[in-house]
């Protein structure tokens, strides 16, 4: 027997096997571990970035212009002379942080959504989930942009509107969760214990269903961070004096012919982060053994 | 199977009927109305304006107005081009992008599933990691990045194809097509991955192998059909995608389809005409996640067999 296996037996008895085995086999999945590794790289870039970007965001210096990448400007200067790698930093920031507060808003509806309609079943169930098909059945690009375009575009809208497309499936992956665990012996104990629904929904029922939920987050950031840059690319999403990965996209894009290291490395920053999210959001699939969660 | 169609017909009523109905009174609501932004206009000429285009009754009158219109297939006019009914000029867009989407679909059909039953023949080798890596890479590469990235190579660096237009200069419409379908030819390729590694395990399968059929008759006469239920499935999202997927390729290449003026109209704010492309494109897309579900379930026995006893 080797340690692995022993310290799978030793785990078993603490009643945390499902974890530390998730944990295990997930730490053996080279794609997902440099995924997660890099992820965090990002985020600790994006966090720190007022304090380590080599310039100011603002900063211009129209006499230089466009640049490649130099030892002054790693990855080169757009034509007003500002410092790429800066501007990378500062979009990704955003692009990040709408890919994450878009995820949790879609997270709190969806969760909360699927939860009450698997707990409390019947008519109920049915209204609230029939409601879930007919939103599925809408073309949500065209909505967001629709919305976009009526209330001006503000970042706080995008958050929204993003969150408010993507809670669907979530719904639908935590209502079938729910019903299956609501028939288990510990949840009737809880029942039978005179213990409240919102209780026994936030306690018991929510806590065990973590796994397909962490699974489905993490592969619902990078699509919402795609959603964000293809908004922002059309001119729809992120405005300036802000940017974000899909803006600077746009306008390297513009520019390529002359200067293609303002398309090139916006697009690696934001396919890389793409990548790690994906590997990792597969390799916690794997890890946790949750099947079907992806439709 | 009648049945079947005709719940799903039903569903899809209330659906259409919502999104006219939100449609029009998020259009409404937008603040500014679509002639305040113009230089001065006399109040005579604004007043005969706004009657022109029913502004002038109260909000629910438009709102039956319009529908009244809808129903006869009238989208209304063009705020922003006089003249031009939003008719006229979804039907000069609509060819041109159902000739791209369907350059896109054939693209990506015909890689997707090479790709996807190739790698689903010997899992875990290098014959299933590489067309699987590739595919995550179409996945995680959007039409936005690819689409410049592709004209900067072949384009011109390489000076192969003309980087714009549609159907000005031989070969116009290889990248854009390429550049649309990829990401679909990579979920394609994952989904019939999975759907033949489930149908090749099965035991009609072996029966078939044990029989003596050569492999290449396995796989096309016996495991396509159901291996290829999830791509099937896929299609009628796909649909949705393929026009979103349009507004960013007709504008990298500038072709004047369905999303260009989609995109432009949403940046003109050209309320009516937004109005009528929303409602148009959302039908549209309704229209096909019906049709998708329905050939899913006349491809899958098991759901044929349930519909026939009734839901």
């Amino acid at each position: 027997m080797n340690t692995e296996q022993t310290a799978l037996l030793m785990e078993a008895e603490d009643g945390a096997s499902l974890w530390h085995d998730a944990w295990l086999r997930l730490r053996k999945n080279r794609a997902a571990v440099t995924g997660g590794v890099v992820l965090v790289i990002m985020v600790v870039l994006a966090i720190l970035t007022p304090w380590i970007a080599p310039y100011g965001y603002e900063t211009q210096n129209l006499d230089l212009g466009a640049t490649p990448p130099s030892a002054a400007h790693w990855l080169g200067t757009d034509i007003f002379g500002r410092d790429l790698l800066t501007q990378i930093l500062y979009g990704g920031r955003i692009s990040l942080a709408v890919g994450f507060i878009a995820t949790a808003v879609a997270l709190v509806i969806g969760v909360t959504w699927g939860a009450v309609a698997g707990y409390v079943r019947g008519r109920i169930d049915s209204v609230m989930m029939r409601f879930v098909d007919i939103l599925y059945a809408l073309p949500f690009m065209i909505f967001i942009i629709l919305l976009m375009v009526v209330f001006g575009r503000n970042i706080l809208l995008l958050f929204l509107a993003i969150g408010a497309v993507e809670w669907l499936t979530m719904a639908r992956i935590m209502r079938t969760q729910v019903q299956s665990l609501r028939q288990q012996e510990f949840v009737e104990a809880a029942v039978s214990l005179g213990l409240p629904p919102s209780a026994i929904i936030f306690k018991h029922i929510i806590p065990n269903a973590l796994g397909p939920i962490i699974v489905y987050t993490t592969l619902t950031i990078p699509s919402v961070m795609l959603l964000e840059a293809f908004l922002s690319f059309l001119g729809l999403g992120i405005q300036p004096p802000q940017t974000s990965w899909g803006l600077l996209i746009s306008y390297g894009a513009e520019t390529m012919e002359e200067y293609p290291w303002l398309l090139i490395f916006p697009g690696m920053a934001l396919t890389i982060t793409l990548f790690s999210l994906n590997f990792l959001g597969d390799g916690l699939r794997d890890a946790l053994d949750v099947r079907g969660s992806k439709d | 199977m009648l049945r079947f169609i005709f719940w799903r017909l039903l569903q899809a009523i209330p659906v259409i009927f919502v999104v006219i109905t939100a449609t029009f009174f998020l259009v409404r609501s937008a603040p500014g109305g679509p002639f305040d932004s113009e230089k001065a206009v006399l109040p005579e000429v604004k007043r005969a304006l706004e009657a022109q285009y029913k502004l002038d009754l109260p909000l629910h009158e438009q709102y039956i107005a319009y529908l009244g219109d809808l129903s006869n297939g009238d989208l209304g006019p063009s705020f922003k081009y006089p003249g031009r009914s939003v008719n006229e000029i979804l039907g000069s867009g609509l060819p041109v992008t159902a000739e791209l989407g369907l350059y896109a679909l054939s693209f990506a059909l015909l890689i997707g599933v090479l790709a996807g039953v190739f790698a689903a023949l010997r899992p875990n080798t290098r014959q299933d990691y590489i067309p699987m890596g590739l595919a995550m890479i179409g996945i995680c590469m959007p039409s936005f990045l690819l689409g410049p990235l592709l004209v900067l190579v072949f384009g011109i660096y390489l000076d192969w194809l003309p980087i714009a237009g549609w159907g000005d200069l031989p070969g116009d419409k290889i990248l854009p097509s390429i550049t649309l379908g990829s990401a679909y030819a990579a979920y394609i390729a994952r989904l019939s991955r999975a759907g033949m590694l489930e149908i090749l395990s099965q035991d009609y399968i072996r029966t078939a192998r044990a029989k003596g059929l050569p492999e290449w008759r396995v796989v096309t006469q016996h495991a396509l059909r159901g291996g290829l239920i999830p791509v099937i499935a896929f299609l009628g999202p796909a649909f949705a995608g393929l026009l979103a997927g349009s507004f960013v390729v007709e504008t990298i290449f500038q072709i004047p389809g369905l999303g260009r003026f989609y995109v432009q109209a949403a940046f003109n704010r050209d309320y009516t005409m937004i109005l009528g492309t929303t409602v148009f494109l959302s039908t549209l897309i309704v229209f096909f996640n019906l049709i998708s579900d329905v050939i899913a379930a006349w491809l899958n026995p098991r759901l044929r067999a349930q519909f026939k006893g009734g839901a």
